[in-house]
Formats: structure tokens, C-alpha cells, sequence
């Protein structure tokens, strides 16, 4: 367990028993593929490919995950299928590891230059404002000094949300009135928490859809303002994305990276049965690290990500 | 909608294409092509085998059709397929009952508030109906004042209990309060839920119980993956839900949820929500849908829409200019107005057959009216009825009349000149695709 003492017991815990279902899940139908048979046919690899796919991998991530296995069964000529799970695990890792070799910023980390600035964006409803609530609730526990500015100034009662997260979790929000330009509302948060030596400042966005290019630009135009106050913010452009999304996530990814240069991606209700999958294509073609996860709706529950965790996880045996 | 979906098949079609007939072969390559397609779409996995099985055998049985292209046909299969597989005709919601009841069910973030606003506008709007809505969840920060600022929006009043955790007893108090009130429709938001969370999946069960909805709809993101059938199933069978609402449709997903909901539970999709503000919602007609999948448009909701905010004398001028190809900047600021009228110019441009897929990159800005309008009034009224005769010095006037740049009035011509290009297409039914 040495790789994975970023986390701790209980934290693996909650980690082991959110991510059950897509371990099960995943893990039953691959144990059905393969059991009973000594190598891998025709059949297993059918098989695979509707677990894969059916975990929102996508067919392509899927194919090339296939192609890689049956390239290694001809060279090999014969592959067990306790092999198979080795070698699974080993593909997936290998897609996910060239975007997440650095270890994910952790809470108690030291902050080279303060303040450090993470902007939250994603479409409509994955989940922004509850991540972001999260986030400043793990951030304050390890002793930093966090902003929250309210600049989702559109949706219906976003701010009043984002305002219930802050005096939940005991930090700042810095807000105007539903309507109000957004930039100026994170040029706001920026000049206070500047002011206040703050650690971390956390902006909310409204949701968008990627296709929208006004709201698009509008991301563009709100990173500019910042930089006024304070130069390369945002230094985290935090993209979240709801786990249950299908391939569309990809677009997202593409379009949300175009505008703002994402850095870092969120993946929120990993608690219920959908299974990310997505995640492991998305973080391969974009080169952007998964950074979080989301595991219900408590301040506790997100996570870290951890690559090695994660796909260990999502084939354990139990 | 569903560009990408259409931009496959058609890119798969193309193999049939130029092939007689439809054999054994040929065949197998294309619906590899579509079944990728359809999975790549988010059409569930066992759902999409079961399609292109079905396609096949219709395909093989209709290889004497040799006066027919064999990707003609193949369209005609896939969209007859398609069709048929989100369900016949379209249903509506059932407003029976004093006051009539309907309870929205989901997951988290799919929806349902800004849809309990929207159905609340559109049923008192053309129904006139007198709608309450009720603020059912009790859990999420600032959700109560989110359906209470949204019920302002479209002046319907909301009902609510704060500091009441017991949803079950907020809806039936709503429902005794709507009696009392000659309210005749009651809609019933609720928190969002995982279908694996057991005490929450209890709590809608009893919502429902206690209040006997008329419909109990769930409403889905329609950008859900491979998990839309799971969580449709569980919720279906513990709510027996009556129809589903499709979300975030205005995205640019290819939306295969909906196909594979609409299989794996057989209940009919209701609604389709396009967009944020509170009239963005149509009926979802299964054939427009399978028309749109394909990349044949959806004339007649275009042509509603427009009826809905043109007059007719108004029209009937137009659509004589457009043949004549005499449309001007006059009209093209009348039309400005009336486009505004109807809602995103994209969405709605995207309608026409031919036109969605044309305008996949183009950017259609807004706000762009504002700079347009002011560069048209800047015009003399000779220019506006001669749009050929823009010289350089006009321009240059033009553009210091209305406080642009000559690119500006430059662009704003190139555009309108394009836009009577394609009117006049559209107006002389060159547009490819329909037949029927």
C-alpha cells in the first residue's frame, strides 16, 4: 500500500466504498468473460469489449485497449486469463499515467505563491458548486485561509447556494446580485482575498454548454479580469464533469480546453452506478489530469485521484 | 441535434453508395459503421446490436429494390428503425384531475427544477392552466429559493415549507393548499437521487403514494452514457413512471440516451428541454427525432415555431421577395425582430433541412443583432432596398454612422448576402434530404 499513503485509512475507506459499484460492476462481467477459459478467444475479447464499453469507455479508447491485448496474444501466442486482468490493469494505467505523473496537489501541500486561484467551469448540472464546497472544506481543514467567489451570477439561487457551502463549511463568499457581470465579481474575491492573504481562492462559474459561444467567451473574459489582480490566475482551471456523462464528455473536454486551457478535471457521483470510464480517454487525448472525485453529497466526500488507486480499484477481486 | 450521429451514418452510407445492390457484404461494413456510430452516440451497448440486427434482416430481405440506391435505402431502414424504436406517436401529459398532479423524479443535476418552470409556463401559457409548484427538495443548498426565483420568472407561485425536512408532507399539504386555491395543476419538484440510494428511492415511492400523480415523469440529461438504462429501469420500477423528459438537448450530444430509454423501458419521451430560459422546452416527436438523427432536419418544427410568431400576410410578402430574390435590408431588419421573437437563432436555423449541418461551425452570435441593427440604420433607404451597391465610400459611411469598423459592414454584407442565398434555396425547395 506504500504507493498510496496520500490517502489515509479512512479516507480509503470511503474511496473503497464509493467506487464498490463500478468495481463489482465491472469486475463481474470481466470474471464472467473470462472465466472458465484458458485464453483469450474470440469470445472473451467480444466480451471485453461490452464491458468496456458499457463503462462508457468509449469505442475508440476501447478498440485501441483490444488491439493492444490482441497484438499481445498473437506475439505471445497464448494468454491465461489471470494474465488478462494484469494486463488490463497494466493498459489502463498506461492511458491514464502520461497525464497523471505528477502527484495531485494535496490539501496540506505548501503554497509557493499566494494566492492560488482555481476556477471551476463545466456544463449545466455535473456538479460545480457542491465540488467547490467540498473543495474549500478539505482546503480549510488543512489549515489554509479559502475565498469562494459566487460568480455563477446566472442560474437561480446559485449564489444563495454557494453562500449555504460557505457558512457550512466556515469561509468567506464574496458575491453580488443574481444578474451582475461575473468578472467583476471574481475581480471582487480576488481583491479581497489579496487583501486578506488568502491561500485559495475558489471561483464558481455558471454552467455552460460548450456549443454556446457567447457563454464560452464569457470564461475568457472572466480570466482576463483576474490577471488584473492577480498575474496567471487562474492557476487551476478545474473542469468538472459528471461521471455519468457519455461520450459527449469528450466535446466538453475539447471545447472547455480550447476557451480556457484546462488543467485539472473533477469527476463528480462516482457514488452511483455510472462508471466514468470516459475518464480514461478523455485524460489520454488531452493530456488534462483527473484531480478529484466526487463520491456523494457530504463536505467529506471527494477525493484526491489517484491513477494507480483508481484502476487498482476498478479491478480489484473481491 | 444529434449532428455527429448524422455525420456518421452518412459517412457510412457512403460505402453503399454506387453499389447495386445490397449484399451480404457490403452490408456487414456498413452496419459496423452504424453500430459504432450508435455506440459512440451513447446508444447503450445491447441496444445498438439489437438495431443494427434488426436493420440487417430488413436490409438483406430488400435486395430486388434495384431502381433504389442501395444507401437511400439503407437510410429509409435506419430512420424507419429509429423511428419506431423511440416510439410511435407522440404522447401528451395527462392533465386530468382536480387539481391534476405531476411529480418530477431524476437524478442529481439532470434538470428537473428549471423543467418544473418551464412545463409550469408552457401548460398555463397554452393550456391556461393555473399551476402551483411545490418545493419538494428538502436536502440541496438553496434549492427551495431556486424554484421560487424561477416560479417569479414565469409567475407561477411556489409552494414550500422551510425548515419541513419531510417531503412526503410538503407535497400533500401542496396538494390540500392547491384545492384551496383553484389550483388545477400541481407540479412537484424533488431533490435529486441516486436510484442506488435506498432511503431516498423510498421517499419519492411514498411522495408518490401519498399524492397519486396524475404523471410522474423522470427527467434525464441527455448527455447520460451507458448508465441512462440502469438508472431509467431502476427508477421505472419503483416509480412506474409515466414519460420521460430529455434535457440539455440545445448541447451538441449526440443524445442516445434517448433511443435506448425509450427501448429499455418502453415509456414514451415526453418533453425535450433546449435551452435555459423558460420557454426553451418542445414535445418530442419520435419521427422529427429520427429525421434530425439522420441529418434531414425538423422542417415542421421549424415551420411551427414560425407560425407561432409570424403573421401570415407578413409571410406570404416575404416568401414573394425571397423567390424574386428581392429580399432587402428592410426585410432583414423586420426579420431581425421577429427572429428575436422566436428564440435562439441557431436552434432555430438548425430546423431547416440542410442547414443544421452547414451551420455545425458557424457562429451565430446574439449580440451580434444589436451591432446589425445599428449598422442597417445607418443606411441610406436607397442602400437598404439595393444591397448590391455598397461602394467602399458607403461602406466607410456606413461604418463611422454606426460606430463599427468597415470589417464590420463588410461581414454584416457577406453574411446577409449568404443568408439570401440560402433563403432563396430553402424558399425553392433545394434544400436535400426530405422526400415525404
Amino acid at each position: 500500500m506504500g504507493i498510496f499513503q496520500l490517502f489515509s485509512k479512512d479516507k480509503q475507506e470511503t474511496l473503497d466504498k464509493g467506487l464498490e459499484r463500478t468495481k463489482t460492476s465491472v469486475f463481474a462481467k470481466l470474471s464472467r468473460a473470462v472465466a472458465g477459459k484458458s485464453k483469450v478467444d474470440d469470445e472473451v475479447l467480444d466480451n471485453l469489449e461490452e464491458v468496456l464499453v458499457t463503462s462508457d469507455v468509449g469505442i475508440e479508447t476501447t478498440l485501441r485497449i483490444i488491439e493492444r491485448i490482441e497484438k499481445r496474444a498473437a506475439r505471445d501466442k497464448y494468454i491465461g486469463t489471470a494474465e488478462l486482468n494484469t494486463i488490463l490493469k497494466e493498459e489502463i494505467a498506461a492511458l491514464l499515467s502520461e497525464s497523471n505523473q505528477e502527484t495531485a496537489m494535496d490539501f496540506e501541500a505548501e503554497i509557493e505563491h499566494k494566492p492560488y486561484v482555481i476556477m471551476v467551469v463545466g456544463v449545466n448540472g455535473v456538479g460545480k458548486t457542491t465540488t467547490i464546497g467540498k473543495l474549500a472544506y478539505q482546503f480549510k481543514k488543512a489549515g489554509k485561509t479559502v475565498y469562494l467567489g459566487a460568480a455563477d451570477t446566472f442560474r437561480a439561487a446559485a449564489v444563495e447556494q454557494l453562500v449555504i457551502w460557505g457558512e457550512r463549511v466556515g469561509v468567506p463568499v464574496i458575491k453580488q446580485q443574481m444578474g451582475s457581470d461575473p468578472a467583476s465579481v471574481a475581480f471582487d474575491t480576488l481583491t479581497s482575498a489579496k487583501a486578506n492573504n488568502a491561500d485559495v481562492i475558489i471561483i464558481d462559474t455558471a454552467g455552460r454548454l460548450h456549443n454556446k459561444v457567447n457563454l464560452m467567451n464569457e470564461l475568457t473574459k472572466i480570466k482576463n479580469v483576474m490577471q488584473k489582480v492577480v498575474p496567471n490566475a487562474p492557476h487551476e482551471v478545474l473542469l468538472v464533469l459528471d461521471g455519468s456523462t457519455g461520450q459527449n464528455a469528450f466535446e466538453q473536454a475539447r471545447q472547455f480546453t480550447k476557451t480556457t486551457q484546462v488543467t485539472a478535471l473533477a469527476i463528480t457521483k462516482l457514488d452511483g452506478t455510472a462508471k466514468g470510464g470516459v475518464v480514461i480517454g478523455i485524460s489520454d487525448q488531452f493530456h488534462i489530469p483527473v484531480r478529484y472525485i466526487g463520491l456523494g453529497e457530504r463536505m467529506e466526500d471527494l477525493q484526491l485521484f489517484d491513477k494507480d488507486k483508481f484502476v487498482e480499484t476498478l479491478f480489484e477481486q473481491h | 441535434m444529434f449532428e455527429n450521429l448524422s455525420d456518421r451514418l452518412e459517412r457510412s452510407f457512403k460505402i453503399l453508395k454506387g453499389q447495386g445492390t445490397i449484399t451480404e457484404i457490403n452490408v456487414a461494413e456498413t452496419l459496423k459503421e452504424i453500430r459504432k456510430a450508435l455506440i459512440d452516440a451513447d446508444v447503450n451497448y445491447k441496444v445498438a446490436k439489437t438495431f443494427t440486427d434488426e436493420v440487417k434482416k430488413k436490409a438483406l430481405g430488400q435486395n430486388v429494390l434495384t431502381s433504389l440506391q442501395p444507401g437511400q435505402l439503407m437510410v429509409k431502414i435506419v430512420h424507419d428503425e429509429l423511428a419506431e424504436l423511440m416510439g410511435g406517436s407522440s404522447v401528451d401529459v395527462n392533465l386530468k384531475g382536480s387539481p391534476a398532479v405531476i411529480l418530477m423524479s431524476g437524478l442529481q443535476g439532470s434538470g428537473k427544477t428549471t423543467f418544473s418552470g418551464k412545463l409550469a409556463n408552457l401548460l398555463k401559457s397554452k393550456r391556461g392552466k393555473n399551476p402551483l409548484l411545490v418545493a419538494c427538495d428538502v436536502y440541496r443548498p438553496a434549492a427551495i429559493e431556486q424554484l421560487k426565483i424561477i416560479g417569479s420568472q414565469v409567475n407561477v407561485p411556489v409552494y414550500s415549507e422551510e425548515g419541513n425536512l419531510n417531503a412526503v408532507q410538503i407535497a400533500q399539504n401542496a396538494v390540500k393548499f392547491a384545492k384551496q386555491n383553484n389550483h388545477d395543476l400541481v407540479i412537484i419538484d424533488t431533490a435529486g437521487r441516486l436510484a442506488i440510494d435506498e432511503q431516498m428511492m423510498k421517499e419519492i415511492a411514498n411522495i408518490k403514494a401519498a399524492v397519486n400523480p396524475q404523471e410522474t415523469l423522470f427527467v434525464v440529461d441527455s448527455m447520460t452514457g451507458q448508465d441512462a438504462v440502469n438508472t431509467a429501469k431502476e427508477f421505472n420500477d419503483r416509480l412506474n413512471f409515466d414519460g420521460v423528459i430529455l434535457t440539455k438537448l440545445d448541447g451538441d450530444t449526440r443524445g442516445g440516451a434517448a433511443l435506448s430509454i425509450r427501448s429499455v423501458v418502453t415509456k414514451p419521451i415526453k418533453f425535450v428541454g433546449t435551452g435555459e430560459k423558460m420557454d426553451a422546452l418542445d414535445t418530442f416527436y419520435p419521427e422529427r427525432m429520427a429525421d434530425r438523427i439522420l441529418g434531414m432536419g425538423d422542417i415542421v418544427s421549424f415551420v411551427e415555431r414560425a407560425q407561432e410568431m409570424y403573421d401570415e400576410e407578413e409571410s406570404r410578402r416575404l416568401s414573394k421577395k425571397l423567390a424574386k430574390n428581392q429580399f432587402d435590408f428592410n426585410d432583414f431588419l423586420s426579420q431581425l425582430q421577429q427572429i428575436k421573437k422566436m428564440g435562439n437563432l441557431k436552434d432555430i436555423a438548425s430546423m431547416i433541412p440542410g442547414v443544421g449541418k452547414a451551420l455545425k461551425d458557424v457562429d451565430l452570435d446574439e449580440s451580434v443583432f444589436k451591432t446589425t441593427e445599428a449598422i442597417i440604420h445607418s443606411m441610406t433607404p436607397f442602400e437598404r432596398e439595393r444591397p448590391d451597391i455598397m461602394t467602399g465610400t458607403r461602406r466607410q459611411r456606413i461604418a463611422n454612422g454606426s460606430g463599427t469598423s468597415i470589417q464590420e459592414v463588410n461581414r454584416l454584407l457577406k453574411q446577409f448576402d449568404d443568408m439570401r442565398k440560402m433563403m432563396k434555396m430553402v424558399s425553392q425547395n433545394k434544400v436535400p434530404g426530405r422526400k415525404k
